[in-house]
């Protein structure tokens, strides 16, 4: 389905029905060099729980118009505008690695828009390896391969994928293949740069943070350094499980999100 | 440079798919010789027949012993998914019926297994879907062969019987310069020798009953989705990039994205057409590809030995694999297929017809049988068996001629094989 924001068309995924605008909006966004099909273990689910979910492609990704924003901040000023644009606001926002960033800064500084947040994969800071950035900026293979050799937990690079006959860790090379050039790049350098201050302390609606413990991207003492500076938060702990969690272990996500989100 | 710390292709030959059964600890696959799976609440069954959570229904759709090596071959080729069926012929039918529809029209080379050839020519012009065939080397002639209507291109990584080497990369260009996937049979190359999907190929499909399955005792197919091409860049594959009815409306490109194909071919293909492939085969398929590394080093090093001594053969006048450096794509296959060109040859014996029946019937060792891939063995003669549907004119387009003996090498001693061959050449001279 295709809405449109700053008059760009912008794609998103409901889970497979009509968006329904008097369910309860659950706005997900992907992480760097993704696109909304990252939810696909979740966005159906959700659609018939009661939820309205809406993974969206942010610009240049997927199958949105435009340019990618260069910064985090940019990002989260487009969401918010996302979802003044359609209405359905205050959101849930459910944020994976860069979309915890960009979801902390929509829920810091724009509240309103925000019910309560849900972060999967995060920490204050996300610096990245050289050797990736580098990667990225040439427009390299590499760096789909990097990124999903350390995106997964070590069970995800031997099998574990609940749905029969699909293989997790050419799946996500294969979609950060299909980024345009300068995506990953694009992404990876605004998560490096991303400074998040006292952002979590500026955070009033409720938080819940998803950690994997074989999370290599964002490991779980980073993850710890943001959660500790929350007022409130709910901290949930998946073993075994790495960075793309929402589809390493889709069924715990899933109980986690709908006892989350309500 | 940091480089990705993937598992390699030996470790995921015996690994890929399976972790020890969680009930039970069993370090084997085991075989879920079942039709049905047991829900555990009306939530959850809901949500397994919407598409709304993964798991297992019913043994047509998916089944927890065929998803292990569903998920091992398509970390084999690094493909996004795979999905297994009944049979070789089954998985072609099932790529093909997932893509397309009446109407639609498929380029192909004319060098294809006559199974395939006839279900292209003779089957599909009933569903409304028609073929054309060209030379495989001709790029011209995959890109002149091209319509508004067609949706795939369509060959063998090495040709039947005459193992061309197809330039993948040539071709897939051609493909996706017309917004189109190159569909390729990989049954004689295995994901060992060749992996297509990194060569720019889009759908790679097997009989997984040959190299894979090595073994010659369990049918089984699977088409493996490359994950690569955009179904929703143009118009042409409305069955992925528009709202399908069969799950109330959902769009698979908007919905699984990449992994649009494998979910539409198991979604609808699996469900509606049913060509499921058995749990017990699955796990017979398992045990071959378990040593697929090491079965097919020993095939190319058996197949360098045979052809070095029909080379040598006075009964024998012409031999085509290549390796040898007359054929036309020996330098293509050095750098396609660096650890080898398979274990598929074909040669022509001297005395023709007559002269290749007298050689098959004086075989002991080798086997006759319509089969390849085996561990043993295999001879036929395929303008009498497997081509045999194929008119004249066809069959010298596939460049069957009636003096062609198909040869798959197995795995004996190369020294017995050549030994029996010998044999049996020598037979087919004394008419």
């Amino acid at each position: 389905m295709d809405l449109q924001c700053r008059s760009l068309d912008v794609k998103i995924a409901t889970g497979g029905v009509a968006l329904d605008r008097d369910a309860r909006p659950v706005l997900l966004i992907h992480g760097a060099g993704m696109d909304r099909t990252v939810w696909n273990q979740q966005t159906r689910y959700l659609a018939h729980h009661g939820f309205a979910p809406i993974a969206v492609d942010l610009p240049g990704h997927g199958g949105s118009d435009g340019a990618c924003h260069e910064t985090i901040g940019s990002m989260a000023e487009w969401v918010n505008d996302f979802i003044d644009e359609i209405g359905m606001g205050p959101v849930r926002l459910v944020g994976h690695s860069m979309g915890c960033l960009i979801a902390l800064e929509v829920a810091s500084s724009f509240s309103p828009n925000v019910e309560r947040i849900v972060l999967m994969g995060a920490a204050a800071a996300m610096p990245v390896h050289p050797d990736l950035l580098g990667a990225a900026q040439r427009n390299e293979i590499l760096a789909p391969q990097l990124m999903t050799a350390w995106a997964h937990g070590s069970r995800a690079h031997i099998a574990g994928n609940p749905t029969p006959g699909l293989w997790m860790r050419s799946s996500c090379q294969a979609l950060l293949e299909r980024a345009g050039d300068g995506v990953i790049f694009n992404d990876l350098y605004a998560c490096n740069a991303y400074d998040a201050g006292d952002v979590a302390a500026r955070i009033e609606c409720p938080v819940t943070v998803i950690v994997g413990s074989e999370d290599k991207m964002t490991p779980p003492k980073a993850t710890a350094q943001l959660v500790a500076g929350f007022s409130e938060v709910e901290l949930k702990h998946l073993d075994g499980i790495g960075h793309m969690m929402m589809l390493e272990a889709p069924n715990d996500i899933r109980k986690i999100l709908l006892e989350a989100l309500q | 440079m940091v480089e990705p710390d993937y598992l390699k292709f030996d470790t995921l030959s015996l690994h890929a798919g399976q972790e020890p059964d969680p009930t039970t600890g069993s370090r084997g696959v085991p075989i879920y010789q079942t039709t049905s799976y047991s829900f555990t609440d009306t939530d959850q069954a809901a949500g397994l027949f919407n598409l709304e959570q993964p798991g297992h229904i019913y043994s047509r759709i998916s089944n927890p012993t065929v998803a292990v090596l569903e998920e091992r071959i398509a970390a084999l080729e690094g493909g996004v998914g795979a999905v297994c069926t009944a049979s070789g012929m089954a998985a072609f039918h099932l790529a093909c019926a997932t893509i397309m529809s009446a109407g639609n029209h498929v380029v192909a080379s004319r060098n294809i297994y006559g199974g395939s050839h006839n279900m292209l020519n003779l089957t599909m012009p009933r569903f409304g879907i028609n073929t054309t065939f060209v030379d495989p080397r001709d790029l011209d002639a995959w890109s002149d062969a091209i319509t508004p209507d067609t949706r795939v291109l369509f060959a063998e990584t090495l040709g039947n019987p005459g193992i061309e080497v197809l330039d993948i990369p040539a071709v897939a260009e051609v493909a996706h310069q017309h917004g189109l996937p190159l569909m390729l049979d990989a049954t004689f190359t295995t994901p060992y020798l060749m992996k297509p999907i990194d060569l720019g190929a889009d759908i790679v499909m097997h009989s997984v009953t040959k190299f894979l399955g090595g073994h010659g005792i369990a049918l089984g197919g699977v088409i493996v989705d490359g994950g690569r091409f955009d179904w929703a860049a143009n118009d042409k594959f409305p069955t992925l990039s528009q709202p399908y009815d069969g799950y109330h409306g959902i769009t698979f490109t908007e919905e699984y994205g990449h992994q649009a194909l494998s979910m539409r071919a198991r979604a609808e293909g699996l469900r509606d057409f049913g060509a499921a492939m058995s749990p017990t085969n699955a796990f017979h398929l398992l045990q071959g590809i378990e040593t697929l590394p090491l079965r097919m080093q020993r095939h190319v090093e058996n197949t360098a030995a045979v052809v070095d001594f029909l080379t040598d053969n006075e009964a024998v006048s012409w031999v085509s694999h290549p390796s040898v450096s007359s054929h036309p794509d020996h330098e293509l296959a050095k750098q396609l297929l660096p650890k080898g060109a398979g274990a598929i040859l074909s040669f022509g014996i001297n005395g023709g017809r007559e002269a290749g029946r007298r050689f098959i019937e004086n075989v002991q060792l080798a086997s006759h049988v319509a089969n390849v891939g085996d561990a043993k063995t295999l001879v036929i003669h395929p303008a009498s068996t497997t081509h045999q549907q194929l008119s004249a004119d066809d069959l010298v387009a596939a460049g069957v001629g009636e003096d062609l003996i198909r040869l798959s090498v197995g795995l004996e001693d190369a020294g017995d094989i050549i030994f029996d061959l010998a044999r049996a050449l020598r037979a087919s001279q004394k008419g």
